[in-house]
């Protein structure tokens, strides 16, 4: 099958070309050890099937990002039969820039000239025709969005992907021509492949050609000793970049005629609304509220701040269709009614097995009904709402709001040590982790990425607001002091404060990085399209459904298992918890705890702290299930109050917990490892496997630490000058160790050096580098 | 006259002359358009008066005013 890659700019619009050519045979992967998507697809309509893969959106072909890389390699060693260069008409000028890198490889090239009808309406008209004359690859006026012109450019693909090209410069009239020709006959002679691409790179001494071919840059050194442009001295990087634009504006304007009623001047409808969106003073209340708005139609049960206006009789309809409508006493937003149709949906599936299984030993329809459909559907029960939180946020992405919000933010969080687009999936993780996580690829740093996963627990999500409540609930309740809504909002609150505290940590020491170059693109505004966010959503689904079935439902099942099984193999009921294997594990373990407040300092039936957490690995909301489940062994018969508030009371009065210790209990189920579904997500994000179990150790450490933080000094007051002085301690040492007066060894250090040094340091014949060591020396 | 680019005021437009820097920055203003002879516009601030927004070779683009320290004009009158 002859393989076409699509290649060109973001929001090129070539992802919705790439949706139009390969329609249902979309296949969504990842670039081998990287996180950046990977799609492929196969065009039917053409004499035979071509095989289409989608490059990642990138601007030029240097080094330095990993979208980049992989482009790069991917033309260079997989040798695709055509590269369809994605243009978009309405920015010529700079999108022509890839094009000039992408024609000095030997690869057939055909130019997509996209978004033609938005061209006319500016009034331009482009000639393609003349393009195609001046720079020698064929273009195809197209409309992506309205499916214009794509046959007629698979047809000329289908014929140019049936010629040999050999790569041509654009840089022929330049002052390095010689040098070039030089170079890529000494690389032919050396039996290189796509010789001009790799002479022109190695002229502009990128790292990876450096590593390449060692033994070629002596050419361009002897000849850089020479060399002086009046501009830019000896540096070809610079001079090369500007040869490619000089040329693409001398060339481009031939085929561009304004027609007499361009709108010149006037203001477009994108800049209409980009005035209000990032006004000076309206720009981040807009924002906030636009927040607010996508949490409230997602999560909220009160929708229409209606409250109370309806009496509870009026608004229950149990066993209804309406049932999942009406929340307490208002609407639901359309997230929680759609999670309730899942939630009715899964019972009744539930319903249907276990009658079915109503023979069967009462531990197969326990295993069957409770551990593994229990398990996977209170996982599933929240797909709705991530689908419902990622759509919103893709169309904040796809219509160029997102890139505004960066714009606007990014203020604040260059402070930490992040970019501006570290917020979004950190305010996602107020709803759900995974989301939020998954969001985390279009973050381009790796520290800055792995940074932000770390830290996305710690915004408390929605699943885990019933620790938060109930715990909090119960204090109150038992201890009369406090109020409830107080601690929940200051739990919240210290999750914030944690997450802040570790990135200012984590980008001192182990993750240190200059804080990412912010040089962004900001597209106009554009309506999403309905389909390319379906195929989004779908695919997102898919993924979140294979890991529900894979690695959810075996720790569901595990987890099930232990607390459903004596050591002696015996099946227990949910009540009779206290005897599995689950129990004995949490008190074996349960003295590690003690510094938390709910270790050996508690009573008999101390370790259902433990084991409860351990249950929040499924999901959260588990934690206060199985207090429920719990506080049933304890005192049979008794009702279990509203969101297990009366449970907590009675762990409480069983262990003989304190304030403190509760405060810790929530802090650290807070801020430990996430549910598997969180943590399933994380492993396939995090590229690198050790700093995958790096970031397993650090989620424990924090909760751990944080824990102990709480409840001694809320036991002994006077600990906290403790923590005080060893947190001066630890701040001193860090600052001494990046300032260098000290030595302290984190073992990532020297990867950081030599991506921010100037030069490439793995190559010791680069000028740069030998300049330096002569200063050193 | 030459000025930098964080030096300008919204409005102010000019042809740059200089971009100065290291490698990886240095790179991708040269990749998004920002190299010498292109014109520049300043659009915007951010609320919080940085990053800025110019347009360049007619898109409009965003860079915090460290990286616009790097960007040398000669402005137009």
């Amino acid at each position: 099958m002859k393989k076409f890659a699509l290649a060109g700019n973001p929001n090129s619009g070539k992802t919705t070309l790439f949706n139009t050519l390969t329609g249902s045979t979309a296949h969504v992967g990842n670039w081998p050890g990287v996180t950046v998507d990977k799609k492929e697809g196969v065009y039917k309509k053409c004499e035979e099937p071509i095989s289409i893969i989608d490059l990642p959106g990138i601007y030029s072909l240097s080094p330095y990002t990993p979208e980049e890389v992989v482009s790069r390699n991917f033309i260079l060693d997989e040798k695709p039969d055509c590269v369809i260069n994605i243009i978009d008409a309405t920015n010529l000028e700079r999108n022509l820039y890839l094009t000039t890198q992408l024609m000095e490889m030997d690869v057939p090239v055909i130019i997509a000239l996209n978004m033609m009808d938005a061209v006319e309406k500016l009034g331009t008209i482009i000639d393609a025709k003349k393009l195609e004359e001046k720079i020698g690859l064929p273009v195809v006026g197209i409309s992506a969005l309205k499916g214009q012109g794509i046959d007629i450019l698979m047809q000329r693909a289908y014929e140019t992907s049936l010629i040999k090209r050999e790569g041509k410069t654009v840089l022929e009239n330049s002052a390095i021509k010689h040098l070039i020709v030089d170079v890529k006959i000494a690389l032919k002679g050396q039996n290189v492949e796509n010789p001009l691409f790799h002479a022109v790179k190695l002229i502009e001494l990128d790292e990876i050609e450096c590593d390449m071919h060692k033994n070629s840059i002596k050419m361009v050194d002897d000849f850089k000793e020479v060399f002086n442009d009046k501009i830019f001295g000896n540096d070809f990087e610079g001079l090369i970049a500007d040869s490619r634009y000089k040329y693409i504006t001398k060339n481009y304007s031939i085929a561009i005629k304004k027609s007499e009623n361009a709108n010149k001047g006037k203001l477009s409808h994108s800049d209409k609304v980009d005035m209000v969106l990032t006004h000076r003073i309206w720009g981040i209340p807009i924002f906030l509220f636009i927040m607010f708005l996508i949490f409230h139609l997602t999560f909220s049960e009160n929708l229409l701040f209606l409250g109370g206006a309806f009496s509870k009789s009026w608004t229950s309809f149990p066993n209804t269709a309406f049932e999942g409508v009406f929340g307490t006493g208002g609407i639901n937003s359309p997230g929680v009614i759609l999670a309730n149709v899942f939630g009715v949906i899964f019972d009744s599936i539930i319903g249907a097995v276990s009658s079915l299984l109503v023979n069967a030993p009462t531990w197969v329809s326990g295993l069957v009904c409770n551990g593994m459909l229990g398990g996977l559907f209170a996982v599933l029960g929240f797909l709705p709402q991530i689908l419902l939180l990622f759509l919103f946020f893709t169309i904040l992405e796809d219509s160029g709001y997102m890139a505004r919000i960066v714009f606007i933010l990014d203020r604040i969080f260059r402070k930490f040590g992040l970019s501006g687009r570290a917020f979004l999936p950190m305010i996602m993780g107020f709803g759900c982790s995974v989301p939020a996580i998954i969001n985390t690829r279009t973050l381009a740093d790796e520290k800055e990425k792995l940074a932000t996963i770390r830290v996305i627990p710690f915004f408390s999500c929605g699943a885990k607001l019933p620790i938060l409540t109930a715990i909090a609930g119960g204090i109150v309740m038992r201890f009369g002091v406090g109020n409830a809504d107080i601690i929940t909002y200051s739990m919240y609150l210290l999750g914030i404060v944690t997450a802040i505290v570790s990135i200012i940590f984590m980008r001192s020491t182990t993750l240190k990085g200059e804080v990412p170059p912010f040089i962004m693109e900001l597209p106009r505004y554009h309506a999403p399209q309905f389909k390319g966010l379906m195929i989004h959503i779908w695919d997102k689904a898919k993924h979140f459904i294979k890991k529900a079935f894979t690695i959810i439902l075996l720790s569901t099942v595990v987890i099930w298992f232990v607390s459903h099984f004596t050591w002696n193999w015996q099946y227990i009921e949910n009540a009779q918890i206290n005897q599995s294997i689950l129990a004995s594990l949490g008190q074996f373990i349960t003295p590690l705890f003690t510094p938390l407040g709910f270790g050996s300092q508690l009573t008999e039936w101390g370790w259902v702290f433990v084991v409860a957490a351990f249950t929040g690995l499924i999901a959260k909301e588990n934690v206060i299930a199985t207090f429920s489940t719990l506080s049933a062994c304890i005192t049979a018969g008794l009702a279990v109050g509203e969101e297990g508030v009366s449970a907590v009371v009675t762990m409480i009065n069983a262990t003989g917990a304190t304030i403190p210790a509760l405060i810790a209990f929530i802090a650290f189920n807070m801020t430990t490892i996430p549910c598997v579904a969180a943590v399933a997500t994380a492993k396939a994000e995090i590229a690198n496997k050790k700093n995958f179990n790096h970031t397993l150790v650090f989620w424990i450490g924090t909760s751990y630490i944080l824990g102990t933080i709480i409840y001694l000094v809320g036991t002994w007051w006077w600990t906290a000058f403790i923590f005080i002085g060893i947190s001066a301690i630890i701040i001193t040492l860090i600052i001494l160790n990046n300032k260098g007066k000290i030595k302290l060894h984190f073992r990532k250090k020297k990867t950081v050096v030599t991506k921010s040094s100037k030069g490439c340091k793995k190559c010791p014949y680069c000028p740069k580098n030998k300049g330096e060591d002569k200063k050193t020396a | 006259m030459k000025k930098k680019l964080i030096d300008f005021v919204i409005g102010d437009s000019g042809i740059i002359t200089t971009v100065e820097g290291e490698g990886r920055i240095r790179r991708r203003l040269f990749d998004m358009g920002v190299t010498p002879g292109a014109e520049v516009l300043l659009r915007k601030k951010a609320p919080l008066g940085d990053p800025i927004e110019i347009t360049v070779r007619g898109y409009e683009l965003t860079l915090r005013k460290s990286e616009a320290s790097n960007i040398i004009l000669e402005v137009n009158d």
